[in-house]
């Protein structure tokens, strides 16, 4: 048996010299990718490395490795910051209304989109829905911000309606914030998120509805048995994305609505790194709580795709 | 399709719902739009909702009079045209050498670019890269950082995958080089697949404030995005506070004005609206296919 495996394999290093001369042969095309894996190494993985400050005290003027080691002094620190545990709840807060409410809506939109029978309004609906998710947020931002100032066009609605006396700065009070940003967010993304569902639903077989009409279902029979129960497993797909970055929020969208008055609630952990890094230049604790965030994150990523392959056999990474 | 039948009152709600849809995805432009010409005299009192009673373009002579915002409008096109084309010839360059067959080490260069999508080091231990690059306040902090990315590569791996084989050899027999191969066969094939995604870096560059406002400190180097960003955020003051701060010398900029250079910020996206959804859309099918 032995002699046998050597003879048809060969020697190792004849292996590495035959490797070489193959190397060799393609190294035009080897000249193409490694300047993308030097990319990768400098802009991905060298700041991998730099998550080591997390453990020191890290000062920029000082070689990283140099820094004195302090262990987890930061992660305890921000444990039991108050601030910290805010951040985490409003997080979850603004995770838990996008991923209830704000995950039905563009499935209710393109389900009504393909009850729609004339395919040029669909079309123009369908268009026109998509436009805010190309505004960038410095825009739509001051837009949402100027309507909702002292004299903005909410105020100038809720007076001339009598349902306030006075005007009221909206995005001055934290308890509003949630709602604030759920609807803008709804507002911006809707038509671009239901996109996917109506490629999932166009790819429906006719027949089927056909089938049902003629067994008599209703409209609404054929909604609920047919077109959800065929994009089911895009559904659960995107729902299970969507968990899996709970601890995430849009990060441009509370970078432009918070603000000193409504930051009990408008603080979530993206902005809070961002505070306490950028803001306030503690680099050791800030990436203390993004390493924790990082870490949880990708757990949670890893069961979610567990979760996915359980229920519908399919990998979402 | 279906067989036609009367409308019925569901389909009457189901067209006033998406018409208001439609309205509300509209009416921001339509704000923004109107509110930029409206009369310095009408402004004072508060933005319109429907129609300024008087008009006037004194806010757009202002906004293309100012150095900041010109500049600004300058960089913003300097780096989308720059970042789109390197990301597009560089992560189309690595995309074409990943797709031959053949290419010794793939499976574990596959995994080095894998990673990159799991993993990144976040805002701080980015921000001190740059600072080590020497990137900080550079021009370059916009281009090389974006220059690759692992998603677009795959996307663009597998559309070169479905060029016909016949043509890359018959290239090679006539001693074209890899790279000769790449730039002359293999691009050019590639239309589709490099509008799609030159247009979805051109819009996210052109609509980026946040690495001005992070990596740059020079006023001069500031896009006109981060521009409208620092001049809106005086928007969310309170009257009180913005007197305050007229009181200190500071200056406040006119509402109109604000809303002028809203308009010339998203202008571009706008006008060219139709062709980018077309292939916006397109290209979200290519990731859902591929995810």
């Amino acid at each position: 048996m032995r002699t046998q495996e050597a003879r048809i394999k060969p020697r190792l290093s004849e292996r590495l010299s035959r490797t070489g001369k193959e190397f060799w042969k393609q190294r035009q095309l080897q000249a193409m990718v490694w300047p993308g894996i030097i990319w990768m190494a400098v802009f991905s993985y060298i700041p991998l490395v730099f998550l080591y400050i997390a453990f020191t005290d890290y000062r920029i003027s000082v070689p990283l490795f140099e820094n004195d080691f302090v262990g987890l002094k930061h992660f305890i620190a921000f444990l039991t910051d108050d601030r910290f545990w805010r951040a985490v709840y409003n997080t979850l807060g603004l995770s838990l209304l996008r991923i209830t409410i704000g995950f039905c809506i563009p499935i209710i939109l393109a389900l009504l989109l393909n009850e729609l029978r004339c395919e040029r309004f669909k079309k123009i609906v369908q268009t026109v829905s998509y436009l805010p998710h190309f505004i960038s947020w410095a825009i739509f931002g001051g837009i949402l911000l100027s309507w909702m100032s002292e004299s903005g066009i909410f105020n100038q609605l809720a007076i001339s309606l009598g349902l306030q006396d006075k005007a009221i700065l909206y995005n001055g009070d934290p308890d509003n914030f949630w709602m604030i940003a759920f609807l803008s967010d709804t507002l911006k993304e809707m038509g671009w998120n239901a996109i996917i569902y109506l490629a999932a639903i166009t790819s429906i077989d006719p027949e089927l509805y056909e089938a049902a009409e003629l067994d008599g279902a209703g409209r609404f029979q054929r909604m609920w048995h047919i077109t959800i129960q065929c994009i089911r497993p895009t559904i659960a797909l995107l729902f299970i994305l969507a968990v899996s970055g709970c601890l995430s929020s849009n990060f441009d969208q509370v970078f432009f609505l918070s603000n000193s008055a409504n930051m009990s609630r408008s603080e979530t952990l993206d902005l809070y790194i961002y505070n306490m890094g950028i803001v306030s230049g503690r680099f050791s604790f800030s990436t203390a709580v993004l390493f924790f965030r990082s870490i949880i994150s990708y757990a949670l990523l890893r069961l979610c795709n567990f979760t996915s392959v359980k229920l519908t056999g399919e990998s979402i990474i | 399709m279906r067989t036609h039948t009367k409308k019925t009152a569901f389909d009457y709600i189901i067209i006033v719902i998406l018409l208001a849809v439609c309205f509300a995805c509209i009416y921001p432009m339509w704000y923004i739009g109107v509110n930029s010409f409206a009369a310095p005299e009408v402004a004072n009192r508060g933005a319109s909702a429907w129609w300024p009673s008087a008009l006037s373009l004194d806010a757009y002579k202002v906004v293309f009079e100012n150095e900041y915002i010109l500049s600004g409008f300058k960089i913003t096109i300097l780096r989308t045209v720059v970042a789109t084309i390197t990301h597009v010839l560089f992560t189309s360059m690595v995309a074409y050498a990943m797709s031959r067959p053949g290419l010794i080490g793939k499976k574990v260069y596959m995994k080095i670019a894998m990673i990159t999508m799991f993993f990144n080091g976040g805002l701080i231990p980015n921000f001190i890269l740059m600072i080590k690059l020497g990137l900080y306040d550079s021009f370059w902090v916009y281009i090389l950082p974006g220059m690759f990315t692992f998603y677009n590569m795959v996307i663009f791996m597998s559309f070169f995958r479905t060029i016909p084989e016949s043509l890359i050899e018959s290239a090679r027999l006539d001693g074209a080089s890899e790279f000769r191969i790449y730039w002359s066969i293999v691009l050019p094939n590639s239309r589709p697949v490099i509008a799609t995604i030159g247009l979805f870096t051109a819009v996210y560059h052109w609509n980026d404030y946040y690495q001005g406002i992070v990596y740059v400190r020079d006023k001069a180097l500031e896009p006109l995005q981060t521009i409208l960003y620092k001049l809106l955020a005086e928007t969310s003051m309170t009257s009180a506070q913005q007197q305050a701060m007229l009181a200190l010398g500071g200056e406040t900029t006119s509402a109109t004005v604000k809303f002028a250079a809203m308009v010339v910020g998203s202008l571009p996206i706008i006008c060219l609206y139709p062709f980018i959804q077309k292939h916006l859309v397109k290209g979200v099918m290519l990731g859902a296919i591929k995810g």
